[in-house]
């Protein structure tokens, strides 16, 4: 049966041969088939939409703390007295626990232990999480690209370089290594002649993130492109004289796009779960920058007594986090419904 | 079913595959006989459906998205609407099958003899392993793998091409089957291994008295054995005959383009092998009438209409094909074409 | 199979020299910073950072030392400056409630996983798949130690089923260790069940359109023993080869986040204090050590896995 091409092109069957034979007789592309396979998952959509419904609320965090709360995240009310309920209560109690959601105006979902108000931080610190995960995941995507297809097509001492760097990478416990770099980076910051990175910045964050995955991502993109470097339109595209960029980026990296693309969202949602890790560890986003991490972070400490602190940032991380897991297992699916590409985690 | 030699009785066979094109109908109608101890070639290009009706016999296309009707009767069991447990009792020990690709069709991490030893303890309890062994390690001395012993503790990947198929044919004989369904055996082996390959199926089959329907799209590999052999195209079966008939009388365009498409070595070697011009038939949306009629370089108005499978020649001759075009006519387009069997005029090209 | 081993232990050797100089450069050669005052920590006085200088060799060049700082490493002199505790000590200490978590949570997330995964495909495209898909979603986005703190406070502080955290030695209460550390491996285990089942069920459906199992199907075996002979075996092999390289990940202080949620007295803890107190000495022995056991276990693993499966002994 599997010798039967009239079978395997239309079944579920999905490689980018079929995709190309489907093409030249007049089917559709590779990219609008996976649309409509994933225009046809209605959960992956609307778990995209959680997401993006995330992103926008991030947003417009200015916007809450301006109109809503009237107050910035890192505002401390630490001796201000509301009105909950018409009564006088304090942010903090004299024992210094703060208060709970009032679910109305300025904490609404409740103080910190230095009375600043939940929700303006959660989504100040939202933008933080989110930006970490997407700065550090464009990092990993494109040094993984680049040095997956470099290393596997010229082979010989460059690719043996790169591909013992990847596994060197590889072998340290995800948060050690970022610890590691996190602790001694942080302390001086980094400084590489052309541009310096002060210890406290967000970016440092998201370079450590984005480095210690690498690997993750290069790995099987150089394996790919080992496969991809012996078949015969490579051979044709050299006889015709092209030089090694042009086979680079324009026949080997369309071949190898949709493995890229599955990978983003899957290490941009490990990204942000890292960037917590870290936080939380202490070797992240610094005080007083709040992200979803620190915030997780700073109610642990508090915890018998003020569990939404933990709460509202850990359900908010795990929907952020969710959202772009379940839309990216549809992506993927939808790409490459026989699920080869996958990630350790 | 009286005839107590008649082995399998495939009758109006239709097998439809759901999928996301659209439904696939891969067999249309396919009736058969096979004898004890008859080779049966089924002999067509990829989508032609040879191999989804020699898979479904043994209930391997079977899934959520196959349809089936028709019936096939083999040693008095309707096959097609057979429970799943009474299929397994048939499968492997009644019918075997032996696959095309000898590298991916046995397990990369069991060894050889192992394969087989299950093969031969699923269908008989009460054998012991050792005992199992010992007959795995006969059989594959009988399938010509030399150092048997040694060689069943190998794994696959350490077998030729040639080894592996070998040790498939010894795990498909090793229940005496009286029905062997050998599914391209040869396609993915070197040329000089094929012929061996072919000989030693025959020899073994003769030998056990097993019917063989062999399964390919080279009328090369079953010239060298078959009884019969059944043309199919585009799902149907279009023509049927003896081997000496159909290479030397053959009725339908399609098989004269077969035909025309061996290597022969006492072809003229500037001639390049003619291929049948145009592209094989949509399973999906299949042209009306005859299938072939879109590549047929011979078609009328009345090839519109599905020609029946019938005897156009003498009456009550075994030899079968869907054409309306007359023997006389035949016999004329193929001699005006040259040699028998040369397809049509644009595939010779010197 | 011999050969395979001796090579795969010369490959380790040479990326456990490659980790030790990386590993050295991270802490000492860092651009822009005084290893010497990064190691002292915060509250170093300059005397102190001057013999920090002299023994780990900072006035000398750069081979010399990681020469120094390797020597140092190996005869287990290090000594954090913070605290004044000898490093490979206090590691060694830490050790055996890290391998209580790690093994316990281990067998957990091995277990539910391969039952989750082979439900999963089995069932494939059900509600089954689909409510184990929402489960392993749920539990791969789980960030551990969100889940651990929510677990202790519910399970823990508010009903008081289990302890909310701290360790007790096997050998004082046996029941104690137990009572203590389930809670730490489950939440451990969520996200790797999460992602063990998802892996285990698109191998097994990769699997099952193999050859192989058609022709396990034409021999006459029935669905049961062609899925659990032929496709769940095949299937479990990378799982396997997983498992070891996140065991090991997890023996290497990688449940760093677990121990510091449940005060869990193990290596990942040390790490995690160490951070806090910028204690540089002992983050820099850790982190090697993790490494080392990362590389070491999955050099066990890749022999393991060649003899699971022969093709690969090439």
């Amino acid at each position: 049966m599997s010798t039967d091409p009239a079978l395997a092109a239309t079944g579920t069957e999905f490689s980018s041969d079929v995709a190309r034979e489907l093409q030249k007789e007049g089917g559709i592309g590779p990219y609008r088939l996976a649309a409509r396979r994933l225009a046809r998952n209605k959960v992956a959509l609307a778990f995209g939409a959680l997401f993006a419904l995330i992103v926008v609320m991030c947003l417009l965090a200015p916007v809450y703390a301006h109109d809503i709360a009237h107050t910035g995240p890192n505002d401390e009310h630490i001796t201000q007295v509301i009105k909950v309920a018409g009564k006088p209560t304090d942010v903090l109690s004299p024992v210094g626990i703060p208060i709970g959601p009032t679910w109305h105006g300025r904490f609404f979902l409740g103080a910190d232990g230095s009375g600043r108000d939940v929700a303006v931080r959660l989504l100040y610190g939202g933008r933080n999480s989110l930006e970490i995960g997407i700065e550090a995941t464009f990092i990993t995507i494109l040094l993984a690209s680049i040095l997956g297809i470099v290393g596997a097509y010229f082979r010989g001492p460059l690719d043996g370089l790169i591909s013992r760097a990847f596994d060197l990478i590889w072998a340290y416990p995800v948060y050690l290594l970022g610890i590691a770099l996190g602790v001694t980076l942080q302390l001086q910051g980094l400084d590489l002649g052309v541009f310096k990175i002060k210890g406290s910045s967000l970016v440092l964050t998201a370079l450590i993130i984005g480095f210690v995955f690498i690997p993750y991502v290069g790995k099987p993109i150089r394996g790919q492109v080992l496969v991809l470097r012996e078949r015969e339109f490579i051979d044709a595209a050299r006889q015709q004289g092209l030089g090694s960029l042009r086979i680079m980026f324009g026949e080997v990296l369309p071949n190898v796009a949709s493995t890229i693309i599955v990978f983003i969202p899957l290490i941009l949602a490990n990204s942000i779960l890292t960037e917590a890790g870290l936080s939380y560890l202490g070797a992240g986003v610094q005080d007083p920058n709040p992200s979803w991490g620190t915030m997780i972070s700073d109610g642990i400490r508090l915890i018998p007594a003020a569990i939404h602190l933990v709460l509202v940032p850990g359900l908010m991380l795990v929907l952020a986090v969710l959202g772009i897991n379940v839309f990216g297992d549809g992506v993927r699916d939808a790409l490459d419904p026989r699920a080869r590409i996958r990630i350790e985690h | 079913m009286s005839d107590p030699e008649r082995l399998l009785e495939v009758r109006d066979l239709r097998v439809c595959f759901q999928t996301e094109g659209g439904v696939v109908k891969a067999v249309g109608g396919v009736s058969f006989d096979v004898d004890r101890g008859e080779v049966v070639a089924i002999v067509g290009e990829s989508g032609s459906g040879k191999s989804v009706t020699a898979m479904t016999l043994m209930g391997l296309t079977r899934s959520a998205n196959a349809s089936f009707q028709g019936s096939a009767r083999f040693e008095g069991t309707e096959l097609i609407a057979a429970r799943e447990d009474q299929l397994r009792r048939i499968r492997g020990a009644r019918i075997a099958m032996i696959f095309q690709d000898p590298m991916s069709s046995l397990n990369p991490v069991q060894r050889v003899g192992e394969q087989i030893v299950e093969q031969i303890r699923v269908h008989d309890h009460a054998i012991s392993k050792r005992a199992a062994g010992e007959r795995a390690i006969t059989l594959m001395a009988r399938v010509g793998i030399p150092q048997a012993r040694e060689r069943a503790r190998s794994y696959p990947h350490e077998f030729s091409g040639g080894m592996r198929q070998r040790a498939m044919i010894a795990m498909a004989l090793s229940c005496s089957p009286s029905l062997l369904i050998a599914d391209e055996p040869t396609t993915a082996l070197d040329v000089t291994i094929q012929a061996q390959i072919i000989s030693e199926l025959k020899q073994l089959c003769e030998e056990t008295g097993a019917a063989v329907i062999l399964v390919s799209h080279d009328l090369g590999v079953v010239a060298d054995i078959a009884d019969r052999v059944l043309v199919m195209y585009g799902g149907r079966i279009v023509e049927q005959a003896t081997l000496d008939e159909l290479f030397y009388d053959p009725q339908h365009p399609y098989t004269w383009g077969l035909l025309g498409s061996i290597a022969r070595l006492d072809r003229d070697r500037t001639q390049r092998l003619p291929a049948i011009a145009g592209m094989p038939p949509s399973l999906v949306n299949p042209p009306e009438g005859c299938h072939f009629r879109p590549r047929c370089p011979h078609a009328f108005e009345r090839c519109t209409q599905v020609p029946g499978l019938d005897s156009r020649l003498a009456q009550g001759s075994g030899h079968l094909d869907r054409c309306w075009l007359s023997p006389e006519q035949k016999r004329k387009l193929r001699s005006v074409e040259g040699v028998i069997g040369l397809a049509s005029d644009e595939t010779v090209i010197a | 199979m011999g050969r395979f081993v001796v090579r795969r232990v010369a490959s380790t050797i040479g990326v456990l020299i490659a980790i030790s100089i990386f590993t050295f450069l991270i802490f000492q050669a860092i651009p822009n910073g005084d290893p010497a005052l990064r190691l002292a920590g915060r509250t170093a006085t300059q005397t102190q950072i001057e013999a920090i200088r002299h023994t780990w060799g900072f006035d000398k060049p750069i081979y010399i030392q990681y020469l120094r700082t390797m020597e140092k490493i190996f005869d287990g002199s290090v000594v954090s400056y913070n605290q004044g505790f000898n490093v490979e000590e206090e590691i060694r200490r830490d050790l055996p409630v890290t391998a209580s978590l790690a093994l316990g949570a281990g067998f957990i997330w091995l277990a539910l996983g391969i039952v989750f995964g082979a439900l999963s495909a089995w069932r494939a495209g059900r509600w089954l798949d689909r409510g184990l898909t929402v489960l392993s979603m749920i539990g791969v986005s789980m960030p551990v130690f969100f889940l651990g703190a929510v677990l202790a406070y519910y399970v823990g502080d508010k009903w008081g089923v289990l302890p909310p955290g701290d360790y007790v030695k096997l050998t004082e209460d046996p029941w104690g260790w137990l009572e203590h550390l389930v809670m730490p491996w489950f939440a451990l285990s969520v996200l790797f069940i999460g992602v063990y089942s998802r892996v285990l069920r698109s191998t097994i459906l990769d699997n099952i359109n193999d050859d192989y199992v058609r022709t396990a199907r034409a021999k006459g075996l029935s669905e049961r023993q062609v899925m659990i002979r032929h496709v769940l075996r095949n299937s479990l092999i990378p799982i396997i080869s997983l498992w070891g390289l996140d065991f090991a990940s997890v023996i290497g202080g990688g449940a760093i986040l677990t121990e510091s949620v449940f005060n869990l007295h193990g290596v990942g803890q040390y790490a995690a204090q160490s951070v806090q107190a910028l204690d540089i000495p002992s983050v820099l022995v850790i982190t090697m050590f993790g490494a080392f056991t990362v590389v070491l276990l999955s050099a066990i693993v890749d022999v393991v896995y060649a003899a699971l499966d022969p093709r690969i002994r090439l």
